[in-house]
């Protein structure tokens, strides 16, 4: 067979990718980089929403529903883990992190109903309610929040075995090893039948189901699996980065942003997901340090944040019109082209 | 060539019985019945507006008629959709070309492998034992429906970007790849030149023939359908107006006039 992108088997580019991805995540990082800075306000809430993004990714870029709603299945996995570690004694951290995973999972099969009637934007206003009926649940039973009337509470410490990871680099650590499980698994889905059955929904649903693909089951199945990502990416989003677990830090801005990050980054793309997510997080530090060190206090700050927010707009607009694809694919233009000068 | 047919014509496998539909006031099928037999290859034909492909919805379970009964293997078949059709062992093709576009040909036609893959995502995710041996075994199949229909060299273009005819092909490929017992094709040739349309006719022939797939096809070339079909039944106005082999169906008056007209000289 000369295909050289039979899936199934990794190829040899894929182990190559995965070691030096790995390289540098567990030792270049790690030695290189001492400042908290980096792994608590950059690398940590960059890894955390990469993984909202994959969640997003399988609901809309690889089974094509339109859905809107991303922060609400954080919030529920991110309360779920605090309340599972809170009342389940000596619950291991990640044990607590799969069953999070898997009630947000559960709000992902309510909300994906409406996915069985409606589709395109109707679907997304639908799915909508799973981000303002989540979050509105929670700040309404006092239990979800252990009575807690201050309204933030501090997250608990992640203990993994009788250690605690506590320190940014500790922190950084931990999610690493999740995403990466995480991601490997998303990409044996995507490119085994799973995916295909997705993709196959998302392209052409009647003959989707004239092959014998429930659109029932996949849709669900979809919506479900997005959300476990999501659940898991929101509780490590509140345990490491916030730090605290207030319903309001998942409102539907983060949503939008998910969104944003999985449609710039490339729809239908694991790795889409990442570059999405380090663009949408990186670019507003960016501009804002080019905004100070370059005109040093002379443009108001206010301006430039507005700057940033037209930059923005107008990138997403450009990004449509001339890839649609995203980044991911410009990315493998350039190293395609790359390749063929050499 | 009827005499020495690997697979010969049997007892009916497909019957539709009095089947009427209709979209709001618009008849599309009015008490059609016709019965398609074991390994046959039957031709439905008829002028545009006929419901010929509104008969094929109604059997692959895209529509529901709302009178009459469809019965396949003895079994009838109500309250259904397209999903369980396909189980039962019916696949399809559609007039329109139904591909999964962003898709690669050999991704389309591992789709049509649906019904023989059932490692759940659990074992994908993990890649078991059972979900690898699975995934291998149903590429194996595709590659050689892909080596049968000539479209090796394109195996892993995405599907939107090839011309007209090989999509058709393509969507030929997939319904072969579920091993369905019937095979709904409509207007397989449909925009088809003359080489393009012979070879078509040999896979179909070909399939029959070697597999004894029972075809029920729409087709609007003559020449084709006389040529191919062991049966053929005309619709007119959604309702059935003759059923018999090729020959007879030349001859009979009111397909003539409603369908077939003269030859002026």
């Amino acid at each position: 067979m000369k295909s050289n992108n039979i899936f199934m088997e990794y190829t040899k580019n894929d182990i190559i990718n995965f070691l030096l991805l790995m390289f540098v995540a567990l030792l270049i990082i790690p030695i290189t980089i001492e400042s908290g800075y980096w792994y608590s306000s950059i690398l940590i809430p960059w890894l955390c929403l990469a993984l909202a993004s994959i969640g997003q990714q399988i609901v809309m870029g690889y089974a094509g529903q339109l859905a809107l709603g991303a922060a609400g299945f954080m919030a529920a996995g991110a309360f779920a883990c605090y309340n599972l570690i809170l009342r389940v004694p000596d619950i291991p951290f990640f044990v607590a992190l799969v069953l999070s995973g898997l009630i947000a999972a559960a709000f992902g099969i309510l909300f994906g109903l409406p996915s069985l009637r409606v589709r395109g934007i109707y679907l997304m206003v639908a799915t909508l309610a799973s981000q303002f009926f989540i979050v509105w649940m929670i700040d309404k039973f006092g239990w979800f929040k252990n009575y807690d009337s201050s309204g933030i509470i501090t997250a608990q410490d992640i203990v993994i075995m009788g250690k605690s990871f506590t320190s940014p680099l500790e922190m950084y650590l931990v999610i690493v090893f999740v995403v990466t499980v995480l991601t490997l698994l998303a990409v044996n889905m995507a490119r085994g039948s799973t995916g295909r059955n997705w993709m196959a929904v998302r392209d052409m649903d009647i003959a989707a189901e004239s092959m014998g693909i429930s659109l029932l089951r996949t849709k669900l199945q979809a919506f479900a699996i997005s959300a476990f990502y999501c659940g898991v990416a929101g509780a490590l989003f509140a345990f490491t980065y916030l730090k605290s677990l207030e319903p309001v830090a998942f409102d539907i801005k983060l949503s939008f942003k998910i969104l944003f990050m999985v449609i710039l980054g490339g729809l239908g793309t694991i790795s889409g997901a990442f570059i999405g997510a380090a663009f949408i997080l990186l670019f507003p530090v960016l501009l804002n340090s080019v905004g100070n060190n370059i005109f040093h206090g002379a443009i108001d700050a206010t301006i430039i944040s507005s700057i940033e927010q037209v930059v923005f707009g107008v990138l997403i607009i450009i990004f449509m019109i001339y890839e649609p694809l995203g980044m991911a694919k410009l990315w493998d233009n350039i190293i395609l082209k790359f390749k063929k000068n050499n | 060539m009827a005499q020495e047919r690997r697979f010969p014509i049997g007892s009916p496998i497909l019957e539709v019985k009095n089947v009427s539909l209709s979209f709001g006031g618009v008849k599309a099928i009015t008490n059609a019945s016709f019965s398609i037999l074991t390994h046959e290859i039957k031709a439905i034909i008829g002028p545009n507006g006929a419901g010929k492909s509104s008969m094929l919805n109604c059997i692959n379970g895209i529509y529901q008629p709302q009178q009459g009964s469809i019965i396949f293997k003895n079994e009838l078949l109500s309250k259904v959709n397209p999903n369980l059709i396909a189980k039962k062992g019916i696949s399809r093709t559609f007039q329109n070309l139904a591909l999964f576009k962003r898709m690669s040909v050999l991704d389309n036609i591992l789709i049509g492998r649906r019904l023989h893959m059932n490692a759940n995502f659990v074992q994908v995710a993990f890649q078991t034992n059972k979900a690898r041996r699975e995934e291998l075994e149903n590429r194996k199949k595709c590659e050689e429906i892909i080596e049968f229909l000539e479209i090796d060299d394109i195996k892993n273009t995405p599907v939107g970007k090839l011309p007209y005819g090989l999509q058709k092909k393509v969507e030929l490929g997939r319904a072969l790849a579920t091993e369905a017992e019937v095979l709904l094709l409509d207007e397989p040739m449909a925009g088809m030149n003359v080489e393009e349309k012979r070879e078509m006719c040999r896979f179909i022939l070909k399939v029959n023939d070697e597999i004894g797939t029972t075809m029920v096809l729409i087709e609007h070339d003559m020449g084709v359908v006389m040529d191919i079909s062991d049966n053929v039944v005309v619709l007119d106005y959604g309702k059935t107006l003759a059923d018999g082999p090729p020959s007879e169906i030349r001859a009979n008056q009111d397909v003539i006039d409603a369908y077939l007209g003269v030859a002026h000289d």
